[in-house]
Formats: structure tokens, C-alpha cells, sequence
């Protein structure tokens, strides 16, 4: 994931905040200014892990900063609490608690219904604080003499007023923050989050329970905006009620995509241009109110042309000033103009290239005791409406088999796959895997048992690096579906670097493991396809068209690839290449129109004559 | 105990308000559905119908040229946001589509709040529904129960246009599979420049006639444009019945929390979505294949 140098950028931050007081002032920036900007800034960190990171676009953290900044305030002027620093800490709790709350509604949906809905909770937030519990919040009047911070040291007593004073008590906790967030990223979570913004259907099916990170992710920003709440409440002496506002939220938002997403500093920058453009509109050029028109048709300019803020602006022109095009170098893949009979010369110097790294043996599972089929479904049934993609399908393997599944388009191949993946339920029947029944579990618990696909269509995460991909595979084998290692180092889990190498060089892709997916090849892109669905060592490994759209080389490459890596491993093989699949398979069911036509050997397919029929609408009598 | 005539009257006012969210969502359900975008500055457009209508009454004293004016103005200002901006978006994603419609809708609400100012302005209703009318047994504005009406064939002109014009059965064909319908021959973006600015008129004809009930400020957009919001995800997403349905009953939900006390309405609301999100999480009228 992020490599660099360990705690390189925790030190520039530290060096950054440290020597702001003595560089800012002479860049016109009010001591006030900076304050608030580092308490947005604190608030956008959480902010940017669920937008950035996760791609969950909230228009609703304005509940969450204002429950914060109201519990901690409640406590520090109508309780007799004294203790800042605990009450800063209550107030994350409760804005989290609230978070948890939200988010089991919110992420319900996905996308602009996700938007919608915490559009509609903040709304309902503020006026609960307006009304019904106006008499605890103060209503429109807010909560006023929220105490600053002071520390008894024993000798001394250091309190924490305004201005510069209290500068250094903010920073410490902006510190803190970024600290915490840059564990978080690194952390084996902050990959699967990544992996959710990226393809949200494929982290499914490698085995992660997305939700559950999700409301992770939702969580660390209620926290982040509960804790920077409470400091707005102590910056200000007065815990303003507008806090609760939609336009709080909006704020946030456009701070963030001004500064640039995914970077967690992208805020504090965004921030901190917002607060100067004001400062310098209303004040310096004197335009009052219109200010705001101003700051629109900039930002709307902004999100048109820079689609990655200000950060992700400077990235890019670095990039073209130091000349680090994205051009990563192609392999020579372009065999146009060659005979068939060089293309097959080639193909077989290829097949010598093709490393024979051992495929790592399926994983033990529970149920390795188990004898029997390892995959058994009877009575198979799907409808769509009127339409019956599957019907009555029995179906039956066993452990080690190779299986080739064909059949003419819409024989119902990719449903029947699917039902067996429980990517969607079937309408009656029942699936029984290694003796357990299956049978409407999700995808990704049955990942987690050891049965994976790779798709028809690839369904990679493209915007991660050839072993970031592999590397969210194998964590979910390593980690299980959910865990909160939130401050482990991706790096330290035992086994996943080997893992992933040995991976990336059993499908042949080692040498391009750095290059982002974007910039693969088609038949680079297949290969990874099959890597993700091997990465986590299934025992059953269901292979829709591995061959599609491939070059008659690529199809020779691959054929011994699926050899290599069937060793001691069941696999069921959709394709249409006979040639190929006859070769590789040892037995093959024939479907059609939803049902099982005949099974066999690849010698009684061939020779069956419904299958001709099947195929080709009959066979000439002789 | 309950007031029945204060309860009928808080009904009637639900009514009101829900044949206008009825309309509002309608304009931005088909919007998203055919676009797959979703407007954020829909409120925005509300808002601007306000200003649109007021203007054009204030020159010309006639409600009925206030009305066409101020809708006409609406369609256009939303054919050009769609052709100058909007369009580059649909490759984009979602969040950023988000986004360029949120500064969009900043933009239009502090032009109008600099030309106009914040303080708000107030438009009489027609003078043939002017005063009260007697209903029997309670009094009501004649206006309101006007309004209802007019929405109404508002609504139903455009089901009209969506459901027995050429135009409208594209736009049904480009809800469920806008690809499918580019490959016909049609050429769809086009279709959706004409289905923004029709959206956009839905949003600025309810700004326009419900101008004499309420005050115009700039910022009465966003209230709107978060009930809309809860309307649509429970009425499900694409779907110009499910927008009807829950507009009226997010329409009833606040106007008969309010009488009991207005501080819980959006409260109400909110649960009334939830439980749909728990039970339906397309919502009432929507289908998955939207989702």
C-alpha cells in the first residue's frame, strides 16, 4: 500500500505544525483563523476516510460534529464537570454511539441514496436541537462559557485561552489525529476500505463483509467530527447552534474536494483556502455577502477542471515537471501480422517462459474430514419473472475433479454459477458444499468456506496496483470477513507477503505486481481475474470463460495456468472453447435452455448426438 | 382532545404540500432516472421559479403570464446547465456529480440572494382565488384549495407527456436502459437536455404557484430539497408513481405532526423513511433494477 520512509510524514506534520506559528503570521493569517481552520481540518481527517478512502459521500456529519461539540459543552457548562479533556473524549463516545446508529440506517443504501438519506438525518438533527431538546442545547441561543482547557502541572499551572495559547492545545490534538488516521490507512482496514471505494461487489466476493467496514469507516468519521465538535465549543467559548446545520456538512464537503480527496490533509488545505478566500473577499475587496457567489463559481470551476483538488492538482504537475509520465513501459504484446504458424512458434516459446511454481495446496478447513461430493446441488431452480434461467438442475462433483460446464448462450451457465456462488438465491433447491448446506448464505461467507469465482466479466479493483489487488484477497483468508486490527501495519501479518508473491507468480504476474490494473493488458487483466479467485486458496474454484476474448496464444497460456494451478484442487470450468476445455476437463455437463441435457467423459460429449443437436441444430444423416 | 376542524384543516394543508412535493420529486425522480444524476440543485430550481414567477407578476400584474414566464424561464435555465455542465458529468462518478450540482445550486441561490437580497417577498395570490371559502363546517383559503388543483393538472400533464407522448415513452425507455436506447438510433442526449429542462420546470412551476402561500427567500430551496429527498427514497427512485405516493404522504406526515408539535415533524418523517428503508428498501413503488 503507501510505502515511504516509517513515520516520514508524521514528522513533517509535526515539523509543519510546530513552525506554523512563526511562518503564518506574516502570510496574513489572524491566530483565530488558524484555530478554526485546524479544527475543520481535524473534522475533514475522519471526513476523508469515509469520502476519500471508503467513496461514501455523507452531506450529513454536521449531526454527528454538533452532538459532540453539544454533549461535551452540556458537560462543561450546566453539569459542574470540569475536566476539558474528558469531556472532549465523552463527546467523541456519544458522536460515535450516534454514528453507529446513523450508519445502521444510512448504509442501507448505497451511492446517491446514501447521500439522500444523511442528507435527511442531519435535517432531523437539527431540529430536535431546535426544539424538542432545546432546553438542554439552549435552543437558537446555543450553550455560551464553555471553559478553555488548563493544566494543573503541580508547579505550574498551564492554561490554554485564545489565539496562539490555544493554537498549541489544538494541534496537539490535530497531531493526535492525523496520527491515529495514517494507522488507520496503513492498517490491514484501511486496504479493505480502499477495496470497497474501488469495487464494492468484488471486496464482497473475495470474502470481506464490506457493511461491516463500512460502518467502520462511518464510525471513525462520527468520532473525528464528535472530538472536533467539542473543540469548535471551547475555540469559540460558546457552542454555537448552527454547528447542527446543513451548511456545516456542505462545508466540509466542498473543503474536502477543494483540497483533494484521499489524502487526509486535503481538508486542513481546503480549509484553510475557504477561510482565506472569505477573509480576503468580504474583507479585502469589500464584496459583503456575495463572497459565497464567488466561492460557488470557484468551486463549481474547481470540481470541472481539477477533478482532484488542490493536492491531487500539485501531484499531477510535479508528475509532468519531473516528467514521471503515467506511460508505464507495455510489454511487447503486438503479434499482428505473424502466420499462424509463427503465432503457434511463439505460443510454445511462451508456454517454456510460463514459470511452473507449485499452486499453494487448498487451505484446511473444518471440514477436511469430510467424504463425499464436494459440491452437491439437487432440484437447482432459478425464475426471473415468467423466464426460467435454471430448472431442476441436479448436479454433483467431486473432490479433486475437473469440471467443464458448456452449452449454447442463454443456457443458463453464468445463473447456475451464480446460485452456486450465492451471488443470487436460487428459487428452490439446495446447495450442500463440503456437507454443509449453503443454500442462501451470502457470497462472502462462502468465499470464506473455500468456494470462489472468477467472473465473466473482470471485476478488479482498478484503481489499486496489480498486489494491492491480490494483497485484499488474501487478507480476507488471513483476517476472516470483519476484524478491527485498525492499528496493526499491513505489513506485519505472518504469511501475506508470501502469499501474495507466490500468487502473482503462479498466474504469471510478478513482473507487473507495481503496475496499476488500468494500465494492464486484456490478458494481464484475465490472469489477475483468476488470481483473485485463487489468492485465498479455495478448495472449489468455479472459473466463468477464463478464455473469453483472449488471444490464441494467451488461450495456450492460460490452458496450462488452469493445469498448473488444479493440483490437487476442484474446479468447474465454463467456456466456450471445446478444444481447450475438452483438453483440460474430465467430465462435462452439457446445459440447455435452463436444464442438464447429458454428462460424460469429453469422448461420449463429443460423440452424443443431442449434443450436436444441441449446438448445431442437427447433424447431416450420412 | 382533538380539534376535528383544526385536524381537517392540517389535512387540507398536507394535501397542499404533498401535491407539491407530489410535483418536485416527479421533476427530479425523472431526472435521476433518465440521467442517472442526481440534481442537488433541484431546491435551487424550486427557489428560482419563486423569484422567476415574482418578477414577472411584478411587471405584467397577471398571475396566469407569471406563471408561464417563470416556468419557461426555469426550463431554459435548466436546458442550458445541462448543456454547459451537466453533460460533461455523466462519465463521471457519482460523487462528483454530486458535487458539481451542489456548487451548481450554491451558485444560483447567492446570485438571487445578491440581486434580490435576503429579506423575503411575497407574490398575492390571483384575485379570482382570493379570501377564504366555506367549507361548512371550517373556513380555508380559496387559493390553497386552488393550489391543490392546480398541481394537480400540473401532475397530470406531465404523466401526459411521459406516458402518451413520443418524447415521454423515450424517456420511460431511457429509465429502465438509456443504452439500449442510444443503440436504437435515438439520439439520447439530446432526450436529456429536453428531460432536464422539463424536471427543472416541474421544481419551478411548484416554486412559482406556491409563492402566495408562502414568502420567497433564497434560501427556501434546501428545506424542500431535503423533503424531496425523503419522498423519493420513499417512494422509490425512477418511479413518477412512487414520487406522487410519497409526496402525499410525506405531505400529511408534516402537516399533521406540526399540529401536534412541529418540532417532532421532520422527526416523524424521518421514521417514516426508515421504517420504508427496513421494510421496502426500494421503496414503496421502486424496483431493484433501478437500484
Amino acid at each position: 500500500m503507501i510505502k515511504q520512509r516509517p513515520f516520514l510524514v508524521e514528522t513533517l506534520t509535526a515539523i509543519g505544525l510546530i513552525l506554523a506559528p512563526f511562518i503564518l503570521p506574516y502570510l496574513g493569517f489572524a491566530p483565530n483563523t488558524v484555530n478554526r481552520i485546524l479544527v475543520w481540518g481535524l473534522f475533514g481527517v475522519g471526513f476523508d476516510i469515509l469520502f476519500g478512502f471508503t467513496g461514501l459521500l455523507s452531506f450529513g456529519q454536521s449531526a454527528l460534529y454538533g452532538t459532540g461539540g453539544f454533549v461535551a459543552a452540556y458537560l462543561l457548562t450546566r453539569t459542574g464537570f470540569h475536566h476539558v479533556v474528558s469531556a472532549l473524549f465523552i463527546g467523541m463516545i456519544a458522536a460515535a454511539v450516534v454514528g453507529y446508529l446513523v450508519g445502521l440506517v444510512a448504509l442501507r443504501r448505497t451511492g446517491i441514496y446514501f447521500a439522500m438519506i444523511t442528507v435527511a438525518i442531519a435535517e432531523v438533527f437539527f431540529f430536535v436541537e431546535f426544539n424538542p431538546l432545546a432546553d438542554w442545547t439552549g435552543g437558537e441561543n446555543g450553550l455560551p462559557g464553555v471553559p478553555s482547557p488548563s493544566f494543573d502541572l503541580g508547579f505550574t499551572t498551564v492554561h490554554f485561552t485564545n489565539g496562539w495559547s490555544l493554537y498549541g492545545f489544538l494541534a496537539f490534538w490535530y497531531f493526535i489525529g492525523i496520527v491515529i488516521a495514517l494507522r488507520i490507512i496503513r492498517s490491514p482496514v484501511g486496504a479493505v476500505l480502499r477495496a470497497i471505494r474501488d469495487n464494492p461487489l468484488r471486496a464482497t466476493a473475495v470474502g470481506h463483509n464490506i457493511h461491516g467496514y463500512k460502518l467502520t469507516a462511518f464510525v471513525i468519521a462520527a468520532a473525528y467530527a464528535g472530538f472536533a465538535g467539542g473543540l469548535l465549543g471551547i475555540m469559540q467559548a460558546f457552542m454555537p447552534p448552527d454547528a447542527f446545520m446543513f451548511d456545516t456538512s456542505a462545508q466540509l464537503v466542498m473543503q474536502t474536494a477543494i483540497g483533494g480527496t484521499g489524502t487526509l490533509f486535503g481538508p486542513l488545505l481546503g480549509a484553510a483556502v475557504w477561510l482565506s478566500l472569505q477573509d480576503f473577499l468580504q474583507a479585502t475587496l469589500g464584496l459583503g455577502a456575495a463572497w459565497k457567489l464567488v466561492l460557488g463559481i470557484v468551486f463549481v470551476l474547481l470540481v470541472c477542471f481539477l477533478r482532484h483538488g488542490i493536492i491531487g492538482g500539485l501531484v499531477d504537475l510535479y508528475a509532468l515537471a519531473t516528467g514521471k509520465n503515467k506511460q508505464v513501459e507495455e510489454p511487447v504484446e503486438e503479434t499482428t501480422g505473424l502466420t499462424a504458424e509463427e503465432e503457434q512458434k511463439i505460443a510454445e516459446a511462451q508456454i517454456a517462459k510460463v514459470p511452473t511454481v507449485a499452486p499453494l495446496p487448498p487451505r484446511h478447513r473444518d471440514s477436511d474430514g469430510y467424504k463425499g461430493p464436494i459440491l452437491q446441488a439437487t432440484g437447482l431452480t432459478k425464475r426471473y419473472g415468467g423466464l426460467v434461467a435454471n430448472s431442476d438442475i441436479n448436479f454433483s462433483v467431486n473432490h479433486g475433479e475437473l469440471r467443464g460446464i458448456i452449452g449454447p448462450n442463454g443456457a443458463g451457465k453464468s445463473t447456475f454459477f451464480k446460485m452456486l456462488t450465492c451471488e443470487v438465491p436460487p428459487t428452490s433447491g439446495k446447495i450442500v458444499f463440503e456437507g454443509n448446506d449453503i443454500t442462501g448464505m451470502t457470497v462472502t461467507d462462502v468465499c470464506q468456506l473455500g468456494l470462489t469465482k472468477s467472473y465473466q466479466v473482470n471485476q478488479l479493483f482498478s484503481q489499486l496496483t496489480v498486489r494491492d489487488n491480490v494483497v485484499i484477497a488474501v487478507l480476507a483468508e488471513l483476517r476472516g470477513k470483519f476484524r478491527l486490527d485498525m492499528f496493526r501495519n499491513i505489513e506485519s501479518i505472518p504469511g501475506l507477503t508470501e502469499q501474495v508473491d507466490h500468487t502473482l507468480a503462479m498466474v504469471n504476474l510478478t513482473p507487473r505486481a507495481d503496475t496499476p490494473v488500468a494500465s494492464l493488458a486484456y490478458g494481464e487483466k484475465r490472469r489477475l481475474e483468476i488470481g483473485l479467485a485463487l489468492a485465498n486458496s479455495p478448495s472449489l474454484l468455479l472459473l466463468d470463460e477464463p478464455l473469453a476474448g483472449m488471444s490464441p496464444r494467451e488461450r495456450v497460456e492460460t490452458v496450462k495456468l488452469l493445469k498448473s494451478i488444479s493440483q490437487g484442487r476442484t474446479m468447474i470450468i465454463i467456456d466456450h472453447d471445446m478444444d481447450s476445455l475438452f483438453e483440460l476437463v474430465e467430465r462435462v455437463t452439457v446445459l440447455q435452455e435452463g436444464r442438464v441435457l447429458v454428462e460424460g467423459t469429453p469422448e461420449e460429449i463429443k460423440g452424443n448426438p443431442t449434443v450436436q443437436e444441441a449446438y448445431l441444430g442437427g447433424v447431416l444423416e450420412q | 382532545m382533538i380539534n376535528w376542524a383544526n385536524f381537517i384543516s392540517q389535512m387540507f394543508n398536507g394535501l397542499v404540500l404533498g401535491a407539491l412535493l407530489a410535483l418536485i420529486s416527479s421533476g427530479l425522480t425523472i431526472i435521476y432516472g433518465t440521467l442517472g444524476v442526481l440534481n442537488l440543485a433541484h431546491g435551487a430550481m424550486f427557489m428560482l421559479g419563486g423569484y422567476a414567477g415574482y418578477v414577472a407578476f411584478t411587471y405584467t400584474h397577471s398571475f396566469i403570464i407569471a406563471i408561464i414566464v417563470g416556468s419557461l424561464f426555469v426550463m431554459v435555465v435548466g436546458v442550458l446547465i445541462e448543456r454547459v455542465i451537466i453533460r460533461h458529468f455523466y462519465g463521471r462518478p457519482d460523487e462528483d456529480q454530486l458535487l458539481v450540482t451542489f456548487g451548481i445550486s450554491i451558485c444560483l441561490v447567492e446570485l438571487v440572494r445578491f440581486t434580490f437580497g435576503s429579506q423575503s417577498l411575497t407574490v398575492p395570490p390571483p384575485s379570482i382565488f382570493a379570501g377564504i371559502t366555506s367549507l361548512g363546517f371550517m373556513y380555508y383559503p380559496t387559493y390553497r384549495l386552488a393550489l391543490v388543483g392546480i398541481v394537480a393538472v400540473a401532475l397530470l400533464a406531465l404523466f401526459l407527456v411521459l406516458y402518451r407522448t413520443r418524447i415521454g415513452m423515450i424517456v420511460r425507455a431511457g429509465i429502465e436502459d438509456s443504452v439500449m436506447v442510444a443503440s436504437l438510433g435515438i439520439n439520447v442526449y439530446r432526450v436529456f437536455a429536453v428531460v432536464f429542462g422539463i424536471g427543472a420546470m416541474a421544481a419551478g412551476f411548484a416554486g412559482i404557484v406556491n409563492a402566495p402561500v408562502v414568502s420567497l427567500t433564497p434560501d427556501m430551496g434546501e428545506a424542500i430539497l431535503v423533503q424531496t429527498f425523503v419522498v423519493v427514497v420513499i417512494g422509490g427512485v425512477g418511479s413518477f408513481p412512487g414520487a406522487i405516493l410519497g409526496g402525499l404522504i410525506a405531505g400529511e406526515i408534516i402537516s399533521i405532526t406540526s399540529m401536534i408539535n412541529p418540532g417532532y415533524a421532520y422527526v416523524m418523517l424521518f421514521a417514516a423513511m426508515t421504517l420504508v428503508l427496513v421494510l421496502r428498501p426500494h421503496g414503496l413503488l421502486g424496483t431493484q433494477s433501478r437500484a
